[in-house]
């Protein structure tokens, strides 16, 4: 399994809002034994119509703040979790001493996330664990406490320019369970649940979501997207029947057109996956593109069932820095964090990988006399 | 064959009339209150700059009242640039519109020529002849006392009797007054029972002042309300338990009759579908009038989409526009169909909900081979966009270039960015709709925008309308 399969899920036609794109993602058949943890249902009672449940797993997406905690007090999901009924607790939770003052200023019944850097700086965290072999150039800091805590920016979708209102007047399909969001044509996230009603309750969410800064600066520069306007080639109709055929070619060819074309970054990319849990017929695993630099690389959650289907996704856009520092750390992982080994395979010397290390962020790896020692190897 | 000049005065007139009928400067689905107001009044600048006499002239066209006040107000405020001939026309146009707007919105248009300080003679003499045409001036002065004082204050204006100004400008100096309702006025401020037989709003205050509990108001004082007070008191009556004399529903004007049906809960929908099916339907027969089943055959394709919704300023118009359209098409139709976007077939259910798809909705109506095709939607056609304009431009051009059926679009929603209502295609003609009542009206105006007719086709109409106008009011004067 590398790739996204989207089986079951039919795209419609986008609607677009000055500068963003939402691309619907429809479910021909909904799925049922995978819900939304109940206690989120409730924090959002009033804003959707329930269907009745027959779930037998839960899961709970990533970053989430409900009150999971015996106390009372907040708490964040770490991780997307699976549980196996509906409504018991999630086990990997992060303790929020939220301000009193913050915590009044949220209604009452809102699903709220987690403060945003502190939910990014988790994904990577997730992902790498530091160095796997103490190889001697390492610090000790490095070895037992791994890339945590790394700070990584991100913006909130409140301050994603055009993406609330794009939001706000978005016409949500029948049977919708998902969406691609596209700022300026560049896929800046997908996001995709099991049931129309789960994507009923966490549409709004998209907004507390976090875009990289790619995102944030297409969403303020660029000029308002355009519609691919429907065109029907008027000379070969001479009856009803051939101009419903013709509208149902139109159809056709934008879903494809998007399929094929606009989400190829995401969809047809190879992913290596991580899987975390598995429960019943559910798995839920991360993945990681290639890393491939100066092109769309996305991150993120998922859960598939039995025939690798996607039931739950939720991807992130890397920044190009972010891009290239996964890919240091990509090669790092792959030669077991051997320095000289890693500098041979990316055609550098020791240092000029030791200082580019340094440049990205990580120079808080390498043991202090190592990296003194390079810096001063470049001076001479 | 008119001139270039001549076909972009038209165009430009089609499109405030548009802008006129359906903007209210409030918030829509699109667009918030500043850039609805901001387009708006470009529109009335460059109108009044550009064609003062037609810009008078829509005063007889159905424009809302929002822009019959600026258009009276815009006018009256250059009163200089006009030419003694304009002046006549306006003064008649002005004074017969008035006499059709609610008394709330004429103080409210006296208030701000006060505040833009407009005080010239042919103002002054418009505000007199409009307060001394009101059948109850001591009415007036109870429920209006704020505007009918500063009106007379404005206007130097002596009021209709002495007891009466004294009443305005210094009312508690008297022991006693002779007019019974100025004298209930003066009683409620120490007797409970008196304020009952005030009008509801002056009542309301007086029921603070005495601290009598809302249940209780509500009760007593609902023979005094208006018929809208009513429909808009009912439900919040109905919740605290309140027993007044029920909204007499079959007597309420079509559209607000629908809003009010749309403000209902599902299972309430449901439980008295009898009555409100009822009360629509001889609704939109009152309005069909003599023209009850004489369109043919009629499809509708009704927008249910979730952009009906509105703002939370105009709740569910744009839906309750087409729930009241089809309801009058029905009447209006001697064999009618209905689509609404969303696939549903029970209108009284209809909530804003999905996407628009206009386009394969448009080819559902046209299988049905109508002979007027009526489409109520505000022009966001988004799965996928722009395929309605494609199928009525491929039926117009390559299926009916003889025009066998009819098409016209209605769209109750002002776009501020595009200065007019969103259109579907240039083949088929739009017209702007805040009130369904409008609707046989509408039809005929849609017709000057497809551009076959020209100015001077287009002012004649103008022209028949202002007749018409002038000759009710003056019907009404003379009765």
């Amino acid at each position: 399994m590398t790739t996204l399969d989207l089986t079951g899920l039919t795209t419609r036609p986008s609607q677009i809002w000055g500068g963003v794109r939402l691309v619907p993602l429809v479910r021909d058949e909904p799925v049922v034994d995978l819900r939304l943890n109940a206690r989120l249902y409730e924090d959002t009672l009033g804003l959707v119509e329930i269907a009745p449940r027959h779930a037998y797993i839960s899961y709970v997406p990533h970053g989430f703040v409900a009150t999971w905690t015996g106390d009372g007090t907040p708490a964040a999901a770490y991780g997307t979790q699976l549980s196996a009924d509906v409504d018991s607790l999630p086990t990997a939770t992060m303790g929020l001493r939220i301000h009193r003052r913050m915590a009044r200023r949220e209604a009452k019944h809102r699903l709220r996330f987690l403060p945003m850097h502190l939910a990014l700086e988790g994904y990577l965290a997730l992902h790498f664990g530091g160095p796997t072999i103490a190889w001697e150039e390492w610090s000790q800091r490095a070895i037992r406490q791994g890339l945590s805590p790394r700070v990584e920016e991100a913006y909130a979708g409140a301050e994603v320019r055009g993406l609330a209102d794009a939001l706000r007047v978005f016409e949500i399909h029948p049977g919708q369970c998902g969406v691609m969001v596209y700022v300026s044509d560049a896929l800046a996230a997908a996001f995709i649940v099991p049931h129309p009603d789960d994507y009923r309750a966490l549409h709004a969410s998209l907004l507390q979501d976090l875009y990289g800064e790619l995102i944030h600066h297409y969403a303020l520069l660029m000029p308002p997207v355009q519609d691919f306007r429907a065109r029907v080639p008027d000379t070969e109709i001479r009856s009803l029947a051939q101009l419903r055929t013709a509208v149902t070619e139109q159809e056709r060819t934008w879903a494809q057109f998007h399929d094929t074309t606009m989400a190829t970054e995401l969809l047809e990319q190879e992913h290596t996956w991580q899987s975390v849990h598995r429960m019943g017929r559910f798995t839920l695993s991360r993945f990681l593109p290639r890393f491939r630099p100066k092109q769309g690389n996305h991150i993120g959650e998922a859960i598939t069932d039995d025939l690798g289907r996607i039931a739950y996704l939720k991807t992130f856009r890397l920044s190009e820095s972010q891009v290239r520092r996964g890919h240091l750390l990509s090669r790092l992982a792959a030669h077991d964090w051997h320095l000289a080994d890693t500098a041979a395979e990316l055609g550098l010397s020791d240092d000029q990988l030791g200082l580019r290390l340094d440049s990205a962020g990580f120079g808080f790896l390498l043991r202090q006399d190592v990296l003194d020692g390079y810096r001063k190897q470049r001076r001479t | 064959m008119d001139s270039y000049g001549d076909l972009i005065a038209a165009d430009d007139v089609l499109l405030f009339v548009n802008a006129a009928i359906t903007s209210t400067g409030q918030r829509e689905f699109h667009s918030d209150a500043g850039e609805q107001r901001l387009s708006l009044d470009f529109l009335h600048a460059y109108m009044l700059g550009n064609y003062r006499d037609l810009y008078a002239g829509v005063l007889a066209l159905d424009i809302n009242d929002h822009n019959a006040v600026l258009v009276i107000r815009h006018l009256l405020e250059t009163s200089g640039e006009a030419t003694a001939e304009q002046r006549r026309s306006e003064g008649r146009l002005i004074a017969a519109r008035l006499a059709t707007l609610p008394p709330q919105r004429v103080y409210g248009l006296f208030d701000a020529l006060r505040r833009a300080r407009v005080n010239n003679r042919r103002t002054r003499a418009i505000m007199r002849d409009w307060l001394s045409a009101r059948p109850d001036a001591a009415f007036d002065a109870v429920k209006y006392r704020g505007g009918l004082k500063r009106a007379l204050r404005h206007a130097h204006l002596a009021p209709a009797t002495k007891e009466l100004g004294a009443f305005v400008f210094a009312p508690l100096t008297r022991k006693r007054y002779e007019t019974p309702l100025l004298e209930t006025w003066r009683r409620a401020h120490y007797e409970q029972a008196a304020l009952y037989e005030l009008p509801y709003t002056a009542a309301e205050g007086f029921a603070a002042k005495h601290g009598i509990s809302r249940k209780v108001f509500l009760e007593r004082i609902a023979p005094r309300m208006t018929r809208l007070e009513t429909l808009r008191l009912r439900d919040s009556a109905h919740r605290i338990g309140a027993t007044g004399t029920p909204a007499d529903l079959t007597r309420m004007p079509l559209t607000r009759l629908a809003t009010y049906v749309l403000s209902l809960p599902v299972e309430e929908r449901v439980r008295r579908r009898a009555e409100l099916t009822h009360a629509l339907e001889s609704a939109a027969g009152r309005v069909a009038g003599p023209h009850r089943g004489s369109w043919g055959k009629v499809t509708a394709v009704l927008d249910d989409s979730f952009s009906t919704f509105g703002s939370v300023h105009k709740r569910r118009r744009p839906l309750a526009v087409a729930l009241a359209c089809h309801h009058l098409l029905a009447a209006l139709a001697d064999d009618y169909t209905g689509l609404w976007t969303s696939g549903r077939t029970d209108a009284l259910l209809a909530r804003p909900y999905g996407p628009t798809p206009l386009g394969r909705r448009i080819l559902d109506a046209l299988d049905t081979a109508p002979s007027r095709l009526v489409i109520v939607s505000d022009g966001w056609d988004n799965a996928p966009p722009g395929l309605a304009g494609e199928v009525l431009r491929v039926f117009r051009t390559r299926l009916d270039p003889e025009r066998r059926t009819s098409i016209v679009h209605l769209n109750p929603v002002y776009d501020a960015a595009d200065f007019d209502v969103r259109r579907l295609s240039p083949t088929v003609p739009t017209a702007g709709v805040r009130d369904a009542e409008d609707l046989p009206a509408l039809v005929e105006l849609a017709q000057f925008a497809e551009g076959r007719t020209g100015l001077a086709e287009l002012i004649t109409y103008m022209d028949t309308r202002a007749t018409r106008m002038l000759d009710a009011t003056h019907q009404e004067r003379s009765r």
